[in-house]
């Protein structure tokens, strides 16, 4: 089985899509001839042609507009907005448009596109380079997001939401693209959306996160096996919304504890909305209060990156906290 | 001119060597609009860039050492170390900052022209963005309100042929960008801009039309970056016979001859040169033994002091976080 980074992983869920249904449509600024800023879609333009990889105008509400024209008429697009920090001139389209297709007119209409763009920090990208916008986009009814965070998931997730009949945001973390190599089979499987994976097992404490937290979580619970002798279990989202309650759940009954971990300021964060679902189903479970480990309510700094992302230095002792409540 | 060629260079330097971190983008090859730009102001009026912003910066009178060590992330940087390479700001030299987000600062540039023309404070404001960006509806938008409301504002294209790594062939159907003035009753000008005399005449004419109450014009200034998009842009794009050709329009050659021309000797310049490199290096040296950005400043930007009610406030005595 090959070995493939995220970037190649992504790249092959699409050339696997546009080979098999001609409907599948790439477009967005420099995702043709360039290959993509992270060159996620090179190659696509030369086997699919300038009809189907489509170069765009900086024009991110053009691009999801006519993406959503397209998906109407029964194509099924994937633009690509370049960083997710450039989304908002887009936001109305998918807001307002986009994501109440289905509903607003009685299900005759659908919204089969997926808008891939990469996400968080750790490449010392500064205000616009760095965000993690998944929050607005899960508080927005009618879109469903996906954040996978290794090569495997990303390309049978990817699948997955191409085929899906729902406008998905696809969430790719940036600082994952090219650090993360394992065996990917070169032919077509799907990821569920909406299921989560518990990535290792334990007792004391489960810990939540998705995208590049989660090997920031990983080595925190290594951490604590080691040094401190405490089981942490660790649960790898995949997809944030439908988000998979039931595995959560089933995990805070077994530990009593729980510590979240996201890029995105704690603020309205989805750590909020994921301990809100824990307090109304697994109450009487918890041992400890829980505990978000989070970028800071600012802006996402050019400098102090490493300070304002909840990387291990912040999760280990959150975790030690938690447990010894 | 050669201020900011030195400074670029060195930054590129610094990049290299992991001083500078994330983006940069370099305004090589694109001196003389700046300069020009600057020339054709006066003290008090207004200048929004987008993130190539160093090049303005310096030409409106931020210093080296305030740039360079904005770029190293330091506390002594003209955004305190918090914004970086695309987030120059300088209040007192009327530069209203860089902007990440390619077209969202047309219409705020509008917002500080209307202010003038409210006051009637006899101010200008100068907007520059790329000509990627007017496919974009934040600048749509900004025109049509400025050309409705007549503002003192010139927007200036630099148009140096490509957006990021797609040429403007491939993602406009005109290639005449000034056609666009028409469409919001604004006049159009259209040149080239490695020319300081060039630069500095014509956009002179913009501003005082601006000035004295002719309302805003719009300008494609034909340019070339001689670097790629930014550092991590290889450029492979364009090839290397066009890139050679454009050099031999070199703007600081260029601004070099005309100088001789007006009587300015080989040794004088050479001594101008020296002085030049002196001050980047106290630039550089500046940058490197300032103190890094404050954690403590970064929280505390974020609202006006009276407003901090942010129940997750910093705090240094918690790791950090309340």
């Amino acid at each position: 089985m090959p070995e493939m980074n995220l970037v190649q992983s992504i790249n092959s869920a699409l050339r696997h899509e546009m080979k098999a249904n001609d409907d599948v449509i790439v477009l967005g600024e420099d995702v043709g001839k360039v290959g993509g800023v992270f060159r996620v879609t090179k190659g696509l333009f030369d086997e699919f042609g300038a009809d189907r990889v489509i170069d765009t105008p900086l024009a991110e509400g053009g691009i999801i507009g006519t993406a959503i024209g397209m998906a109407l008429y029964g194509l099924r697009p994937v633009p690509e907005i370049q960083f997710s920090d450039f989304i908002f001139p887009a936001f109305d389209q998918i807001v307002s448009e986009a994501a109440k297709f289905r509903y607003r007119s009685g299900g005759e209409y659908t919204c089969p596109m997926v808008i891939r763009t990469p996400v968080g920090g750790g490449i010392r990208g500064g205000h616009y380079h760095s965000q993690s916008p998944e929050s607005l986009f899960i508080h927005t009814a009618g879109l469903k997001v996906v954040c996978p965070s290794n090569p495997y998931d990303a390309k049978g997730l990817l699948l997955s939401a191409i085929r899906d009949d729902d406008p998905i945001m696809f969430f790719e973390p940036k600082r994952v693209y090219r650090a993360v190599k394992m065996e990917v089979p070169e032919e077509e499987f799907t990821v569920p959306i909406g299921k989560a994976k518990v990535v290792k097992e334990g007792k004391d404490v489960t810990v939540i996160a998705w995208g590049a937290m989660l090997f920031e979580a990983l080595a925190s619970a290594q951490e604590v096996a080691e040094n401190d002798g405490v089981d942490a279990e660790v649960i790898d989202l995949r997809t944030l919304w439908p988000v998979d309650i039931d595995t959560i759940v089933e995990s805070v009954k077994k530990t009593g504890r729980v510590v979240i971990v996201h890029e995105a300021p704690k603020a309205c964060g989805f750590g909020a909305e994921l301990l809100s679902l824990i307090s109304e189903k697994a109450f009487l479970h918890l041992e400890a209060p829980p505990k978000r480990v989070t970028g800071w309510d600012t802006p996402f700094p050019y400098t102090l990156e490493m300070e304002y992302l909840p990387l291990q230095h912040r999760i280990t002792p959150a975790l030690i906290e938690t447990v010894r409540f | 001119m050669t201020t900011i060629r030195r400074f670029e260079e060195e930054s590129a330097r610094a990049y290299a060597q992991g001083k500078i971190g994330g983006f940069l983008h370099l305004y090589i090859g694109q001196e003389a609009i700046a300069v020009g730009a600057a020339h054709a102001l006066r003290d008090g009026d207004h200048v929004f860039q987008t993130y190539r912003d160093h090049g303005i910066a310096l030409a409106l009178g931020m210093t080296p050492r305030a740039g360079m060590a904005e770029l190293f992330g330091k506390d002594t940087g003209c955004s305190r170390g918090l914004g970086g390479s695309m987030h120059f700001f300088d209040v007192e030299n009327g530069f209203f900052g860089g902007w990440g987000i390619v077209g969202g600062h047309l219409a705020l540039a509008a917002g500080a022209a209307f202010k003038s023309k409210y006051l009637n404070d006899g101010k200008v404001t100068i907007c520059f963005f790329g000509e990627g960006a007017t496919n974009i509806g934040g600048f749509h938008e900004a025109m049509s309100l400025a050309g409705l409301w007549k503002l003192p504002i010139v927007f200036v294209c630099e148009n140096n042929q490509y957006a990021m790594g797609t040429p403007m062939s491939r993602t406009s159907a005109i290639e005449d960008l000034t056609l666009k003035a028409a469409g919001y009753g604004m006049i159009g000008d259209r040149f080239e801009g490695h020319d300081i005399d060039t630069t500095t005449s014509r956009l002179q004419l913009a501003v005082d039309r601006a000035r004295n109450g002719g309302g805003p014009t719009f300008i494609e200034v034909q340019t070339y970056r001689f670097r790629g998009h930014s550092m991590s842009d290889p450029a492979k794009y364009r090839s290397r016979a066009e890139l050679e050709e454009r050099k031999k329009s070199d703007p600081c050659h260029i601004a070099r001859t005309r100088l001789m021309e007006a009587g300015i000797t080989e040794d004088q310049l050479d001594d101008i040169d020296v002085e030049i490199d002196t001050q980047i290096d106290d630039a550089i040296k500046f940058a490197n033994e300032s103190p890094p950005a404050s954690e403590a400043f970064m929280h505390n930007s974020v609202y006006a002091p009276s407003l901090i009610t942010d129940p997750h406030r910093y705090d240094p005595t918690n790791g950090g976080q309340a």
